[in-house]
């Protein structure tokens, strides 16, 4: 720690430098500098996550505002309950995410880990929920084009609400998998995210002091929750009411 | 400015809230309300959650002005691409009249 101006280095400001933290890194002043630009660098990625996400909804405003009948009928086919399960399961991830956080700032160590398992195996429902979702609509031949040889989409399982065109049910599914499925592939990654985290806290790397690693990843597991809130009306609710 | 401790009892706050939100959203799906209403009221109930989500477990609500300003860039964009886009949308039948 050379200041100019600075006679030279003195016997405390040497030792001063040997008890900084050892997350410190070198090109920032201290922590809580390093903290706040880790943190702001997850949000700037937040945002282009967001306008990644956006161009979808967008194409789902799009098609529904031209095609409401049609996404109307698809969407009721969808199993509301296991939507509705999996949106508390998604919520109850993300307090438990917080309280990973909020363990990790006050040094408990093994709160944190537990937290986090619970979170992992949170997420971990999350997709088992939406792979029996995804196994019914194969089942009943909705999944979009000719992806699966000798399976091509037949949306005859579809109750179709009067003046909605079978076609346009495709368009829905094709936007349903996309969306779901780009969450689905969000989930995972942060799934992974978490299970270096618990590693990592395991072994002791993260303090009062220094946890910025976890809170990012909370950050980025929130966002994914943040999404879900969204789709989850989108695609399973809206419609409902048109049924009887 | 240090980083703030949110406390237990505000996360279980906003978490039973977000359940209480999921719960109405799901009631007010199979109501026939006239009009665009179920959508908006959808919206409406989904933002708010999100707006929790976005305060309290992202910590919005305690970062940095610089952070407020990020996301909301984020807000931002994503009106530029619904407003510029449907304005193509909208007035294409215009132009057969």
């Amino acid at each position: 720690m050379v200041i100019e101006g600075e006679p030279e280095l003195s016997e405390s400001a040497a030792v001063e430098h040997e008890v900084h933290h050892p997350a410190l890194q070198h090109h920032f002043e201290n922590l809580e500098q390093q903290r706040e630009a880790g943190t702001l660098g997850m949000w700037v990625f937040l945002v282009t996550e967001i306008m990644f996400f956006g161009g979808m909804f967008f194409a789902y405003t799009l098609y529904r505002s031209q095609y409401g009948l049609a996404f109307a009928s698809a969407s009721n086919h969808l199993d509301w309950k296991l939507g509705a399960f999996n949106t508390a399961v998604l919520i109850f991830s993300s307090f438990t995410m917080a309280y990973a956080v909020y363990s990790v700032q006050i040094g408990k160590q093994r709160r944190t880990i537990v937290s986090l398992i619970v979170t992992i195996i949170l997420g971990l429902t999350f997709l088992g929920v939406k792979a029996v979702e995804y196994h019914d609509k194969y089942r009943d031949h909705l999944i979009p084009g000719r992806l699966i040889p000798g399976h091509n989409f037949d949306p005859s399982h579809v109750h179709l609400l009067p003046g909605a065109s079978a076609q346009n049910v495709e368009i829905f599914y094709w936007i349903y998998f996309a969306m779901t499925g780009m969450h689905a592939v969000h989930m995972i990654i942060g799934v992974g995210l978490l299970s270096v985290i618990l590693f990592f806290t395991i072994r002791g790397r993260y303090d009062p002091e220094y946890h910025n690693p976890i809170e990012v990843s909370g950050l980025y597991w929130h966002f994914v929750d943040l999404i879900w809130i969204f789709l989850f009306p989108l695609l399973y609710l809206l419609g409902r009411h048109m049924e009887h | 400015m240090s980083e703030h401790i949110v406390s237990v009892r505000i996360y279980l706050v906003i978490f039973l809230v977000l359940l209480v939100g999921t719960a109405l959203t799901v009631a007010a799906g199979f109501v026939d309300f006239p009009g665009p209403l179920n959508v908006i009221i959808a919206l409406t109930i989904a933002s708010v959650k999100a707006t929790l989500v976005l305060l309290y477990f992202m910590h919005l609500r305690y970062s940095a002005r610089l952070t407020w300003v990020i996301f909301l860039s984020a807000l931002f964009w994503m009106g530029l691409l619904f407003a510029l886009t449907f304005s193509d949308y909208w007035t294409r039948q215009w132009l057969n009249q």
